[in-house]
């Protein structure tokens, strides 16, 4: 009986001393994450920081009745669905043709992964010179006889911001591929090359099932990425811009600033809700997609 | 097939060629056009940024690689002349330095955790780590303003170091590493007496170096250009990091941006250029969210 304690103590003691390694980071992640997180929620429901009432979804209804958070929803909806997809095929495409036995792959590696050390304000800097009204593109445009006009400030906005964007991430998600085609059986792609099989038919019948599990993951972070794309819209055409590029975080940006909790702490809220629910379908589609190869 | 290879292979070769030089022309213009003259600079910009100097003004704008003349004119403005820029650069630091170190040792530590000790709350914890490293920042600044609010931290350092110590990217990357280590290697360890603590820092740490490094530097890269957390949490202008600030010079100093752009590349260009191999492994191993 005694024993069996002892042992059962023993096991305690060794979780509670494995505890003691986590705990640092989980009273951290606590204190500015979870907590006021809590907190965000709450807010999301009461009517005002000083009266406290409850009031449920008014917040929310306010919220989506709100024609500058639509938008930012709207655009921030578009961008993403534009840039995604790009984002993804591209990287693929950038890492099956480094797999080709051709000179200077690595420093083209290099160079293709050089645009994430680049500061945003000189990337900025370089896309005015581009994208002006006078600027490069236009000159290079106006050659083929194509009229002047101010990217930024057109219906066109979103593919500059979205070139940008392309420019910035697909070296990283190029990596991800890579790492991911290196790890695909060689003796499969040998089977297939005996058997004759076309380019495309190891493509899509071998490599694809052994890159799905990354696929998923380069689109969950592209998705994450194309939020962030804010910094650089910021920078190129400030706190309130053409119409299309004004995002979600243009929206969050502005109702810091007039200390408006209540709108701010639903629209995080919403979007936290929406993060969760696309994870989680991607975590599932990821599930169904890998069932067959072992990941 | 096989004598269709070396046309494809020039092809491919050629289409990186392309995209090579379109990846790399932003940052090299950058770096070349910090060494011209700020009237050169206007007049192959004067157009765009319309600055009301005079002097000669191109009708179209110029992009040029090679400046017509050298000059150190415009690193000698912004980092002797005024102290500005050198100043800001110093608070990049202040602020990027603490988070790399702490973030990665808080991690460590976490990962060992997450690596010896498994079960269903871990596992738990663990995927809900994960959903927080991907949130973006639209959803976690509020919670980070009112925290720093109330800790009455708003406006200073610490509103952004803090949140920073405990992000949970080093701690998911970190402990993908730390489930490599063989087990049979910890097992060792302890038949010959080692406690925890002796375990992490003698078997654990040393096996995960590389792992650290390239962590540290992809830590850094994205702090070292922040912008959105500095934008809500440090409206002081004064403690600002260079991030921000270079965005605030004004359309007159074209030239000044490039260089002190180019000076504020210099430390992730470092960090790139010497731990490239690590970095690339740090990326290919944070390939999935799972396991």
């Amino acid at each position: 009986m005694k024993k069996r304690g002892d042992k059962l103590n023993k096991k305690l003691l060794d979780q509670l001393h494995g505890l003691c390694y986590l705990a640092p980071s989980i009273l951290g992640v606590s204190v500015f994450f979870i907590v006021p997180f809590g907190v965000v929620v709450y807010y999301s429901m009461i009517d005002g920081v000083g009266s406290h009432n409850f009031v449920l979804f008014d917040n929310f209804i306010k919220l989506f009745q709100n024609s500058a958070f639509r938008l930012a929803a709207r655009n921030t909806a578009t961008f993403s669905i534009m840039a995604v997809p790009l984002a993804v095929v591209l990287a693929v495409v950038l890492a099956l043709m480094l797999e080709a036995r051709i000179p200077l792959k690595s420093q083209f590696r290099t160079f293709f992964l050089s645009p994430i050390m680049v500061p945003v304000a000189s990337i900025v800097l370089i896309w005015q010179v581009l994208f002006n009204m006078n600027g490069t593109v236009n000159e290079f445009l106006s050659v083929f006889g194509a009229d002047k006009i101010d990217w930024l400030q057109s219906q066109y906005a979103q593919i500059v911001v979205l070139l940008l964007f392309l420019w910035k991430n697909l070296g990283y998600n190029m990596i991800l591929f890579m790492a991911a085609l290196a790890n695909i059986p060689k003796e499969l792609l040998e089977v297939a090359d005996v058997e004759g099989a076309s380019e495309a038919y190891k493509f899509f019948h071998i490599k694809l099932r052994y890159l799905s599990p990354t696929v998923l993951f380069v689109t969950i972070l592209s998705l994450i990425n194309s939020f962030k794309i804010f910094r650089e819209v910021y920078l190129l055409a400030g706190a309130y811009p053409y119409e299309t590029l004004y995002t979600l975080q243009h929206f969050m940006n502005n109702t810091f600033d007039s200390l408006d909790y209540q709108k701010l702490s639903a629209a995080a809220v919403v979007m936290a809700i929406v993060m969760v629910i696309l994870i989680r379908w991607l975590f599932k589609a990821e599930d169904w997609f890998g069932k067959d190869v072992e990941g | 097939m096989k004598k269709k290879k070396p046309f494809g292979r020039a092809a491919i070769f050629l289409l990186c060629a392309i995209f090579a030089f379109l990846f790399l022309m932003p940052t090299v213009l950058t770096i070349t056009n910090s060494f011209m003259a700020e009237s050169e600079i206007v007049a192959n910009y004067g157009m765009i940024f319309s600055t009301t100097s005079g002097g000669f003004v191109s009708k179209t704008v110029n992009l040029k690689f090679i400046p017509d003349k050298v000059t150190f004119e415009q690193y000698l403005s912004g980092l002797v002349k005024s102290p500005e820029y050198l100043l800001k650069f110093w608070n990049s630091v202040l602020l990027v330095v603490p988070i790399v170190l702490l973030q990665v040792a808080i991690a460590a530590v976490a990962a060992y955790g997450f690596t010896r000790w498994r079960g269903p709350v871990r596992s738990a914890i663990f995927f809900f780590y994960v959903i927080l490293m991907l949130m973006p920042y639209q959803v976690t600044l509020v919670p980070n303003y009112l925290v720093a609010q109330r800790l009455g931290i708003l406006n200073t350092r610490w509103s952004i170091i803090l949140p920073g110590m405990f992000a949970p990217f080093s701690v998911f990357l970190l402990t993908k590493f730390m489930r490599r280590i063989p087990f049979s290697l910890i097992e060792a360890a302890r038949v010959d007496g080692a406690g925890e603590w002796q375990i992490f820092t003698r078997v654990c740490l040393p096996q995960c170096r590389s792992a650290l490094y390239s962590i540290a530097i992809l830590v850094f890269i994205d702090y070292w250009n922040m912008v959105e957390q500095p934008l809500v949490l440090l409206k002081d202008a004064d403690s600002q990091p260079l991030s921000v600030f270079l965005s605030n010079i004004n359309s007159g100093e074209i030239g000044l941006a490039f260089a002190m752009a180019t000076v504020y590349m210099v430390p992730s260009l470092l960090l790139f250029l010497h731990g490239e191999e690590y970095l690339v492994e740090g990326i290919a191993n944070s390939g999935s969210v799972k396991g």
